[in-house]
């Protein structure tokens, strides 16, 4: 019953991977290895359209994965598995978290998780733009004492669009107030029309 | 209530259907989703979901969305926020998977997301200004901020290691603090 076997695979990475999408490839490598579904290298594919969709990059890994094994009750399935964990746990600690609420240790505990969630989310930031406005290739020659990549080492044409998106989202009042997809929409096609990725 | 259950459900597919990438490019979407046009939670609640959500086994932007539907409705709100969250995922996806297996490797849809990569960083850069003021509110705060953001830059440690280590120091730093130092 292959769709049991999907629903139980899944339900697994559900309960045991922490930490997002990325959190799940481990799972998937060694899902691979023991049933034979899909290949290692079909697993790169998966990511780079996990990552290239809208959506959280663990639900669409599921979905791909689950299509590629039982078709489209597959994709279903794979997906519900893996968020039920999480799910019955929300359960749990809503309960836990409203008998406490005013608890001053649970206050306490917010008062540090805050600030270091938000620097959980700077650190995430600064990874994302590292590869957005660096070319890798001329990091890591500059990292090995080799100068002749500093021309190319910033990518100009994407400073110069987040400088214009950080005018518009943060000052320029007309568009101040815009819904974030309005922007990610205008940047993919400016990414289209000045060939962002050198494609 | 059915009524508002949809609305859950709804919501949390346009967050699903809006957000590239990893969990945290979800912060924009949600703050601007539910935050300023719903009004379902503050952006003290937003920031505290989404640490739990870090911290527990499964998806973030499920979980967190999660969190949110139970506030609103209860169990039958979490599942539907939950529902909602997967919904656009595996409709794209199947498509995707039933029509462009090469999807990936055509060279605009690269350039197009090189392109959004660069609107997801400034979009990050201004949900964490407005993360700010609630969270780094002293200079305790400031401190564990800068710490946490430093170490998980350098050092590959799990962000679960983080939230714990820092729950506990806000205990200590706060729960504990002597007189008014632990108001503040």
């Amino acid at each position: 019953m292959i769709y049991l076997r999907l629903f139980w695979e899944f339900f697994k990475i559900g309960m045991f991977s922490v930490g997002g999408g990325m959190a799940t490839l481990p799972f998937l490598y060694d899902m691979s290895e023991k049933t034979g579904w899909f290949t290692r290298s079909q697993i790169a594919d998966m990511l780079a359209v996990s990552e290239s969709t809208p959506g959280p990059i663990g639900i669409n890994m599921a979905t791909y994965v689950g299509y590629t094994v039982g078709g489209i009750p597959g994709s279903l399935i794979a997906s519900i598995g893996i968020i039920i964990p999480g799910m019955i746990l929300i359960l749990i600690i809503t309960r836990i978290l409203e008998k406490f609420r005013n608890n001053r240790y649970v206050d306490g505990a917010f008062y540090g998780i805050r600030p270091a969630s938000v620097g959980l989310i700077a650190a995430a930031g600064i990874m994302v733009c590292e590869i957005t406005f660096f070319d890798e290739g001329a990091f890591k020659g500059l990292l090995g004492g080799d100068l002749s990549g500093l021309p190319g080492l910033l990518n100009y044409k994407a400073v110069i669009l987040a400088a214009v998106l950080l005018v518009l989202t943060r000052w320029f009042k007309p568009t101040k107030g815009l819904h974030p997809v309005i922007f990610i929409a205008i940047s993919a096609v400016i990414g289209i029309i000045f060939s962002f990725a050198g494609a | 209530m059915l009524k508002e259950l949809l609305q859950i459900y709804i919501t949390s597919a346009r967050v699903g259907a809006l957000t590239f990438g990893g969990g945290y490019a979800m912060l924009p979407i949600v703050q601007r989703e539910v935050v300023e046009g719903k009004k379902w939670c503050t952006e003290e609640e937003v920031l505290d979901y989404y640490a739990l959500a870090q911290c527990m086994p499964g998806i973030i932007m499920v979980n967190t969305l999660g969190f949110m539907g139970h506030k609103r409705k209860g169990t039958a709100g979490a599942i539907a926020a939950g529902l909602g969250a997967v919904t656009p995922s595996i409709i794209i996806i199947t498509l995707i998977a039933v029509f462009l297996t090469a999807f990936a490797d055509v060279p605009t849809v690269q350039n197009a997301f090189a392109g959004i990569r660069v609107c997801v960083c400034v979009l990050i850069f201004n949900s964490i200004l407005k993360l700010w003021k609630n969270s780094v509110i002293d200079k305790k705060c400031l401190l564990i901020f800068l710490a946490v953001a430093i170490c998980s830059l350098v050092l590959d440690i799990t962000p679960v290691a983080f939230v714990i280590i820092a729950a506990v120091l806000g205990i200590l730093l706060h729960s504990f603090g002597k007189g008014g130092a632990g108001k503040k």
